[in-house]
């Protein structure tokens, strides 16, 4: 059973059964929502681990790239009459190519540097987006054109719940490959010791910036894909509260785990929606959980948990 | 002249906030290497507990100082019931855990205070005071002197007490610390109650200008952090020296370029000096700990 | 193993799923929807819009309730998120199974909303501001707040009576803000109102006088008008006195609450702006049809929560008002029935004014709607 759990696939496999089962189990539109809008944060995250869990780059300003995303299909489309899917795509390039250009001399920095010229840069994409009214809508946001499909219109919860579904399994089955590639084994490498990975011939700064251009695209696209399934968009998704949520899905299931993406994402989504129930505690109550988790499964829920188990049941 | 001496004025003040926020980032960096993202709370908890004490008819100098000590008390909770037990967890989960905190807190303002912003009424009235042909505000001075006395205190502290000398020795290197028979744990528990007084009181000096709400603090952790790392992190001349540059950045940024970008413009300034000192102005190469 | 992750995952998501069911509801309940701003940078207006709804559900359920049955006010706090207005919509409709709803206390919220409500054919009164909710008219959508291009004529006809020409903008960059300055800039024109300096400043931005000294240098200054709301314009207003002006200035119905005034302090003397009768409740003539409706809405609210009333409850309170009679005049509970009868609103007197709704017209108010206030000795008045 070990074996299959360190399976190269065992994550993504168990991310679409996930999928497949809660299809059948949900009971509405409302949580095939929720559920839907968990695939899509944690398509983000699963993009923000490969850059934090497995490069060690933190990076407060991911929901720049998010929002990018988000903004291309909307605004492409209505600007330029571009088909949604071609403005998704068009958005990720774009993501890709200024992660590429502004990737190089950001991680030059180290550490809580690198943290806050992220988190500067993630800002000023948001403020461009809220204040370029002329083009997005400003800080009320703009509609999103519904997707069609060879003439058929995609709608409906269900309908977005299996496409992101699908984008989800698709995201976490490209992150355990890169993970297993040679690029992957550099970026551990690169993980555990900077300096030994460079002393053993690894081009450090060339690795960081193709996992940060990866990642961003991850961003992206999960961006475009919450903008489709809305149907509108805000500013609020490119904004520094939505990087630091972000940060924290990653954290809280855990860094270098595709599998914790998903569950630090569900956390996220599913518990704001479990709280409404204690009204004005529940800030107080989200705050406190967060800070318990942390505490006590120091390393996030899943590797914790793997851990755990692993001790229990040698 | 008179609008650039405007926009100083309004830089500086503003700016000494942010340098406050900064310099309590600096004092639990250096004890503990925790980023305290809740350091914002702290401003909120000084402001709001003072605002909400006065409204109790409590005259403004025993409300104060009650502020200061409630925010104090929180202080010491937090590491005490949150970062003390995961001591030795990784860098970035004690980050996630002050943004629990600051969350927590934030929710708890809500519930113990209300949502709605509150004033107080400034110090030494609001007749403003012309220099140069600006109008400066009392307050001001109050702020600006407050910022002056509270580092003058800290370097007193740091350089002639033997408390003082125990946190820089924490901070230089703990092992090496514990072994000369410092208590550390106390140490770290110390800076973590004056980083909350020096936030509360920033809180309290600047609540009759920029008024108080229970969630300024996020905003403000933001560009605490920001001017933290422009100085150089756990630099506390870094931190006063960057906290003021954010605050005049914003405010010429807003008076001669564009008001809608004014946020912008210290972000891209922060980011062009973080490309040719990758350290921040007063960085060691040496800090870096993640 | 991998099976005990996947089983693991699956827990959580049901506990979660478990906790989140509500209580299946009786038959003879009304089910009416909210999704406000409590908490969050919108906050004061979603708060008072909350325990406004709150304390009149409870009102009409103790007088009997609606069509002899108990209405049931299911609320959830959006934080003036979008994205999170839009999943509550989604739950408000799948899962509590709402007739009606209340709600939307800021326009990106309420625009996200939209489709799911345009979807399910379920009437949706929002209580936000910009005039893109109603325009153009959408089936299901109706709004109970005056929109910001009225405040925007409203300060214009003032000015242009009092001969100002040469006009200097401080607009806040969120949504209230920056869609208040860009209706009023779109019919300054018509007024003959020139726009000589135009500056903004962030949601959370805490001293305006770089911006204020910026306009104060702009030639020919005859006024200052400031869309904004939350503390932004208590702030302009207090920087406005520090440097010393000595032109008006005009606030919008965004700072339309007595905290304003405390905030602002003795810089809002004298302060002008557009907003309903509900500030000046005492000071109406007898003879104002408004002043039974604004004064008994103003006692409840303050008698039940303590805090001064603000514009933005009464809205709270004029959607909810408007659902009742509709649903009175309709007899049924039916979505559909009680969009019909709310598009043929006609005579309403509510806290912002008459509304008359019609197929081309889901707002109701007119500018006669807006009474031109000024602050005199720390209290609202009627200018002249």
């Amino acid at each position: 059973m070990r074996a299959l759990l360190a399976h190269r696939l065992a994550a993504p496999v168990a991310i679409a059964l996930i999928v497949v089962a809660l299809a059948f189990i949900l009971p509405s539109n409302f949580y095939l929502r929720v559920a839907a809008l968990v695939w899509i944060s944690a398509l983000a995250v699963i993009g923000l681990n490969l850059l934090m869990g497995f490069a060690g780059q933190v990076s407060l300003g991911h929901a720049g790239f998010f929002g990018l995303g988000a903004y291309a299909v909307a605004v492409l489309p209505a600007q330029f009459s571009l088909h949604p899917l071609l403005a998704l795509l068009a958005g990720a390039l774009v993501c890709g190519l200024i992660a590429f250009v502004v990737g190089r001399p950001i991680l030059r920095l180290k550490g809580h540097y690198l943290a806050v010229a992220t988190l500067g840069f993630g800002i000023l994409i948001a403020m461009a987006i809220a204040n370029e009214s002329w083009l997005t809508g400003g800080p009320d946001g703009m509609p999103v054109s519904r997707l069609t499909l060879f003439g058929w219109r995609v709608r409906g919860a269900s309908t977005w719940y299996w496409i992101t579904g699908a984008l989800l399994v698709l995201g976490a089955w490209l992150a355990v490959n890169l993970v297993a590639s040679p690029t992957g084994r550099a970026l551990r490498a690169l993980h555990d010791s900077e300096v030994a990975a460079r002393v053993a011939g690894v081009d450090v700064a060339h690795y960081k910036l193709i996992v940060f251009v990866i990642s961003a695209v991850y961003a992206s696209v999960a961006g475009s894909a919450l903008a489709l399934v809305n149907g509108f968009v805000t500013p609020d998704s490119a904004n520094f509260i939505h990087s630091i949520e972000l940060v924290t899905m990653v954290v809280l299931g855990g860094m270098g785990s595709v599998f914790g993406s998903l569950v630090g994402a569900a956390i996220l989504v599913v518990l704001p929606q479990v709280l409404t129930t204690f009204h004005d505690y529940e800030h107080l109550l989200l705050g406190l959980m967060m800070m318990v988790i942390m505490i006590v499964l120091r390393s996030g829920i899943v590797p914790s948990l793997a851990a755990l188990i692993r001790r229990t049941r040698p | 002249m008179p609008d650039f001496l405007q926009f100083c004025v309004s830089g500086l003040t503003v700016g000494a906030v942010y340098a406050l926020v900064a310099l309590g980032f600096t004092i639990i960096y250096n004890a503990s290497d925790v980023v305290n993202f809740a350091q914002g709370e702290f401003v909120m908890i000084g402001g709001m507990t003072t605002v909400f004490i006065t409204a109790a008819g409590v005259p403004l100098h025993f409300a104060i100082p009650a502020a200061i000590l409630a925010a104090m008390v929180i202080g010491l909770l937090l590491h005490r019931l949150a970062i003390e037990p995961a001591r030795g967890a990784s860098a970035v989960t004690l980050i996630i855990i002050t943004i629990g905190a600051s969350i927590f807190l934030r929710g708890g303002a809500q519930i113990v205070f209300d949502k709605q912003f509150h004033s107080l009424p400034a110090f030494s009235g609001d007749t403003p005071v012309m220099i140069g042909g600006a109008a400066v505000l009392p307050q001001s001075f109050w702020v600006l002197g407050g910022a002056a006395v509270i580092v003058a205190l800290l370097w007193f502290f740091f350089n002639r007490t033997l408390l003082g000398k125990a946190v820089l020795a924490t901070a230089a290197n703990r092992l090496a610390a514990r072994l000369v028979g410092i208590n550390t744990s106390f140490v770290v528990g110390f800076s973590f109650v004056l980083s909350a007084a020096i936030g509360a009181i920033a809180g309290i000096l600047v609540a009759p200008i920029t008024l108080t709400s229970y969630d300024i603090g996020a905003l403000l952790a933001l560009k605490g952090f920001a001017a933290a790392m422009l100085g150089g992190m756990g630099n506390p001349l870094g931190a006063i020296v960057g906290g003021l540059a954010v605050g005049l950045l914003e405010a010429l940024g807003a008076g001669y370029i564009s008001s809608t970008y004014k946020d912008a413009i210290a972000f891209i300034v922060i980011l062009a000096v973080l490309f040719v000192l990758p350290g921040g102005f007063f960085g060691r190469a040496s800090t870096e700990r993640v | 193993m991998t099976n005990l992750m996947t089983r693991m995952g699956l827990a959580a998501l049901f506990a979660g799923a478990a906790a989140m069911a509500s209580p299946a509801s009786a038959a003879d309940t009304i089910k009416i929807g909210s999704s406000l701003a409590i908490t969050g940078p919108a906050s004061f207006l979603g708060d008072p819009e909350a325990k406004t709804l709150e304390l009149y559900v409870k009102k009409i359920n103790e007088a009997g309730g609606v069509n002899g049955k108990q209405l049931e006010l299911v609320v959830y706090d959006d934080g003036a998120n979008a994205n999170n207005a839009r999943t509550f919509a989604t739950r408000l409709v799948e899962d509590d199974g709402i007739v009606a709803m209340i709600g939307g206390s800021s326009t990106g919220a309420t625009m996200a909303m939209i489709p799911v409500f345009e979807d399910a054919g379920i009437p949706f009164i929002s209580l936000a501001g910009a005039v893109v909710i109603v325009d153009p008219v959408k089936p299901f959508v109706f709004k109970t707040p005056h929109t910001d291009k009225m405040a925007c004529e409203k300060i214009f006809e003032d000015m242009k009576a009092k001969g100002i020409a040469k006009v200097g903008m401080i607009s806040g960059t969120g949504g209230f803000g920056k869609s208040m300055h860009g209706q009023c800039l779109g019919v300054a024109g018509n007024y003959g109102i020139e726009i000589v300096a135009d500056e903004t400043y962030g949601p959370k931005d805490s001293d305006m006088t770089p911006q204020l000294t910026n306009i104060k240098s702009a030639p020919g200054l005859q006024a200052v008008v400031n869309p904004g709301f939350g503390q932004g314009p208590a702030i302009v207003t207090r920087n406005f006195k520090q440097l010393g002006f000595d032109v008006p200035l005009y606030q919008s119905h965004g700072v339309a609450s007595k905290s304003f005034i405390e905030l602002a302090g003795d810089a809002a003397e004298g302060v002008r702006l557009p907003a309903s009768a509900l500030l000046v409740a005492e000071k109406l003539p007898d003879d104002d049809p408004q002043k039974a409706v604004v004064t008994s809405y103003k006692a409840a609210y303050e008698e039940a929560t303590g805090q001064p009333v603000s514009t933005f409850g009464g809205h709270a309170y004029d959607g909810l008002m408007m659902l009742v009679e509709a649903m009175q005049r309709a007899g049924s509970e039916d979505p559909q029935a009680i969009r019909d009868e709310l598009e043929k609103t006609s005579g309403f007197m509510g806290t912002a004014g008459v509304v008359n709704m019609s197929p081309s017209d889901h707002l109701g108010l007119d500018l006669t709607a807006f009474r031109m206030l000024e602050i005199r000795d720390g209290d609202w008045v009627l200018a002249d």
